[in-house]
């Protein structure tokens, strides 16, 4: 039980970091969506099977919460914003697929790197875990570094968060008030997120956030 | 217990600073706040005494479940508090009674009420501290309210610069004070001072924390080079509050540094009071040096705490010189040189600036050129104020001669010191020493005779007005006791006794037994000294010499020409002025301290310009310590400017490059 237990986890955590290159790799918002939906879903069932593995009943309410907000309600809004954004065939491009998958292979062995010395005498299950969740955290920050469209930005915070939250079910005796608030703070993020790319579009026609920079005059 | 009734005292004020908010417009305000101050601080006085004398510095403490979680607030009263509150609210009682009649010319005093009290009670926190947090809590909190104090006048803008350094400066001060109980507390973070007591820091450790309080205390009590601040945020607040500066809140930067390096590092290494000797000499003269150079009576008078400050460094640096040396007597005649010096500095330097703050209101003149003749107008306080000259100038025998008295009497000692370091140093800090002293007299010869005799200069001191009675009890009070320190000094030197055992493990010998009230540092053979029989000696030839001239001389009344020089002038501006009486010390030593240059404007044959002479003094620890700090900062800001004017993306790269920077360092990190 113990192996196929570690295992379980290991592969949903290592599927939830193969989904975040998947969301680097894919250009096309529509589809960054959908990617994104599949992101929170395996992140739930991470953290279901945590609950299971740990025998923490609360994290299942953490594995709905997930599930229920970030794989289907946020999604779905995001979809409704884009389809009257009318930016749903948008493609958008920065820094190039290749080099970007590139940095983020680099990150991903950095975080491997730290983590795996870090905690070295650390709960094998918890360590693993760790070391993806900070790989998650660091595409997800990639990602908003790499892109242009508001809207993508918002998705790579939304991943970063969800690499948080696969850290703090990771650990063992995260309080559930911790794990609720930061579910909290992640739907107030995208309330405020999605208020502020409407108040953006109606200024500026469009949520390419280069418009903000020529609008305040800067050079890039 | 005590401890307890003091801090009920500190209490009574916290309450009296918002209850002042209330009261600042009202014509009543200033009456009500200053005399309540008045009444805790002489309250809180008494406790200190009481813990002083009755219980002989008994140990008191309190914790509170204040401030941190795990750590709460403690409080304690030992000797070393009990003295220093003994002098914080001494100063205070004093300033609160001056305030009584000066503050209510003060035009807007909701500016200052609010304030006062709350300074007060940070300083009586800032002694009663026995942890690290509520120590820095307090000594920011007292920053701050003198902060508030300094700009209370804000329309000056000279006034908004000094606030400006003065923050600057405290803050400083305060973060190495921070790193310092860094230090001491250790990794395993214990800030009660009862756990620092107990851990020893070892060489290196110490000597940076010893380094670190140098600084950080030192920036606060106005040793050079970190004295900057001080003449300008010094004069510019409220005379009573100025006076509280210099005579109290330098002396609680004293007491930091004492408890610190006396108390809480543990036994000195020799070399420590090397530094500590050096940096007191230096201070000493550049103070008084400094001070000579200036006009300005309240700015004088800033420049010679920095003066005092030296010397009062210089006792504690002998008293850890022979601490070092397990000469434990010798040390404890040399803190109690310094503690008495602290006492005495605080009653004189504030008497001095009460009586500058009469002169700035009854004349509206702070440059001592505009003023003069004030001995005519305003009598008592001309008394009074001569007396703080005479103290400040250690004449005997008033007080300031019994602390710099037995800080030489320390240094005569140091031939027994067995390190040749210390042989050499001491001699040559003992002729600073006596340098500034001299100095100091000439200063003050200047400041009495510029301001208070010769012919009014302008018409604002020829209309000046005796102040009120409030100001003028609060001066002959402290001026009283500048008297009663000086003539009997045994009872204050036994009332330090306390301290010093706690301190240095012994007293001086005990003094109120000595025959005729004399005071005898060491032995009977070596040195004594009989400030009652010099005072009788005094007061006898005086009156005999004067009944004597009265009596043979004519009676006969005549007013003739004063600082004429030869040439009756009627035009005051011709008297000896105070840059002029200044300018043989400023040719000797002004040249190559301030690179002094005198310019000497001589208009043609013929023309009806005026001859000049202009004098220029530069700074030269301004120009090699602060100029180039600052401009560094101006550079690195200019530099750093453009990173207002990033976009967002360029703003989030920069977060991310800086997280994987670190993590990047983590993973190479053997």
């Amino acid at each position: 039980m113990r192996g196929l237990s570690f295992d379980i986890a290991h592969m949903l955590a290592g599927s939830l970091v193969l989904v975040s290159f998947m969301q680097l790799y894919q250009d096309r918002l529509y589809a960054l969506l959908n990617i994104y939906a599949l992101h929170a879903l395996i992140l739930a069932m991470s953290v279901a099977w945590q609950a299971f593995v740990q025998d923490a009943p609360h994290l299942y309410l953490t594995a709905v919460i997930a599930l229920v907000f970030k794989a289907i309600v946020i999604p779905t809004a995001l979809h409704k914003i884009i389809v009257r954004l009318g930016i749903h065939r948008e493609i958008e491009t920065v820094v190039g697929v290749g080099p970007a998958m590139l940095l983020g292979m680099g990150l991903v062995a950095l975080a491997m790197v730290v983590m795996l010395r870090v905690t070295a005498e650390a709960d094998p299950l918890a360590r693993e875990d760790l070391a993806f969740a900070l790989s998650v955290v660091l595409l997800g920050l990639l990602m908003m570094v790499t892109r242009r469209n508001a809207v993508s930005q918002v998705i790579g915070f939304m991943s970063l968060e969800n690499g948080l939250v696969l850290a703090a079910t990771g650990a063992k005796g995260m309080p559930l008030v911790v794990e609720i608030s930061v579910a909290f703070s992640v739907l107030i993020a995208f309330i405020v997120i999605g208020i502020f790319l409407f108040r953006i579009r109606e200024r500026f026609d469009t949520v390419d956030v280069q418009a903000l920079d020529r609008f305040r005059g800067e050079r890039r | 217990m005590m401890v307890v009734y003091a801090l009920y005292g500190v209490a009574a004020l916290l309450v009296l600073a918002p209850l002042a908010i209330a009261l600042g417009r009202s014509p009543r305000g200033s009456a009500v706040i200053y005399g309540a101050s008045l009444i805790v601080t002489l309250t809180l006085g008494m406790i200190a005494l009481l813990n002083l004398f009755e219980y002989s510095g008994r140990v008191s403490v309190v914790s509170l479940p204040l401030g941190l979680p795990w750590l709460g607030a403690h409080f304690r009263i030992d000797a070393l508090a009990a003295f220093f509150l003994v002098v914080v609210n001494l100063g205070g009682a004093a300033a609160s009674l001056f305030a009584l009649g000066y503050g209510q010319h003060e035009d807007s005093p909701q500016r200052v009420l609010p304030f006062y009290p709350a300074y007060l009670a940070a300083m009586n926190l800032v002694v009663m501290a026995d942890d690290a947090f509520s120590f820095l809590v307090s000594w920011e909190f007292m920053s701050l309210t003198s902060w508030a104090l300094v700009i209370a006048h804000h329309r000056i803008k000279e006034n908004l610069q000094a606030g400006y350094v003065y923050l600057l400066m405290a803050s400083f001060g305060t973060l190495a004070l921070l790193l310092a109980f860094g230090l001491l507390a250790g990794s395993d973070g214990n800030y009660a001072f009862d756990a620092i007591r107990a851990t020893h820091a070892n060489g290196g450790l110490a000597a940076l924390v010893l380094i670190l309080v140098l600084i950080g205390a030192g920036s606060k009590a106005g040793v050079v080079p970190l004295h900057a601040w001080l003449p300008l945020a010094h004069p510019a607040a409220p005379s009573h509050v100025s006076a509280l500066m210099s005579g109290v809140m330098t002396k609680v930067a004293v007491y930091g540094f004492v408890r610190i390096v006396f108390d809480l590092l543990g036994p000195p290494d020799w070399w420590w009071s090397m530094v500590v000797l050096g940096v007191g000499g230096i201070t000493a003269v550049m103070g008084v040096l400094y001070a000579l150079m200036q006009h300005d009576l309240k700015r004088l008078l800033a420049y010679h705490t920095v003066e005092n400050i030296g010397i009062i460094y210089i006792g504690l640096g002998l008293a850890l010189a022979f601490k070092a040396h397990n000469m434990p007597l010798a040390a404890a005649l040399a803190l109690t040189a310094g503690l008495l010096h602290v006492f005495n500095h605080s009653v004189f330097k504030s008497l001095l600036f009460f009586g500058a703050g009469s002169v700035l209101n009854a004349t509206g003149e702070r440059d001592m050129e505009h003023l003069g003749g004030l001995i005519h107008r305003m009598p008592q306080t001309a008394f009074v104020f001569l007396v703080g000259c005479v103290a400040i100038s250690a004449l005997p025998p008033l007080n300031g001669f019994v602390s710099e008295w037995l800080t030489f009497q320390a240094i005569l000692l140091s031939p027994q010191l067995p390190s040749w370091g210390l042989k050499f140093l001491v001699p040559a800090v003992g002729a600073l020493l006596a340098l500034s002293a001299a100095l100091a007299a000439a200063c003050f010869v200047k400041a009495f005779g510029v301001t208070f005799l010769g012919r009014a200069s302008t018409p604002a001191a020829q209309a000046a007005k005796e102040t009120d009675t409030n100001s003028l009890a609060a001066m002959f009070f402290l001026a009283a006791l500048c008297l009663v320190a000086g003539i009997l000094p045994g009872f204050f030197i036994d009332a330090l006794a306390p301290v010093t055992r706690s301190l240095v493990g012994i007293s001086m010998p005990h003094q109120a037994g000595v025959e005729w009230l004399s005071i005898v540092p060491i032995a009977e053979s070596r040195s004594s000294y009989n400030g009652l029989l010099v005072f009788i000696f005094i007061v006898f030839s005086g009156t005999l010499a004067a009944s004597a001239i009265h009596r043979l001389a004519s009676d006969k009344l005549r007013r003739g020409p004063a600082w004429d020089c030869g040439y009756p002038d009627p035009n005051p501006a011709t008297q000896y002025t105070a840059s002029s009486f200044a300018q043989p010390i400023r040719r000797v030593y002004g040249t190559s301290v301030f690179r002094a240059r005198e310019i000497g404007e001589m208009p043609a044959p013929g023309s009806i310009l005026p001859a000049r002479l202009t004098v220029k003094l530069r700074d030269l620890i301004w120009d090699a310590a602060y100029a180039p700090v600052a401009d560094g900062i101006g550079y690195a800001s200019e530099k750093l400017n453009s990173l207002q004017f990033l976009t967002i993306r360029q703003y989030l790269s920069l977060v991310f490059a800086a997280l994987v920077l670190l993590l990047l360092v983590l993973a190479i990190w053997p």
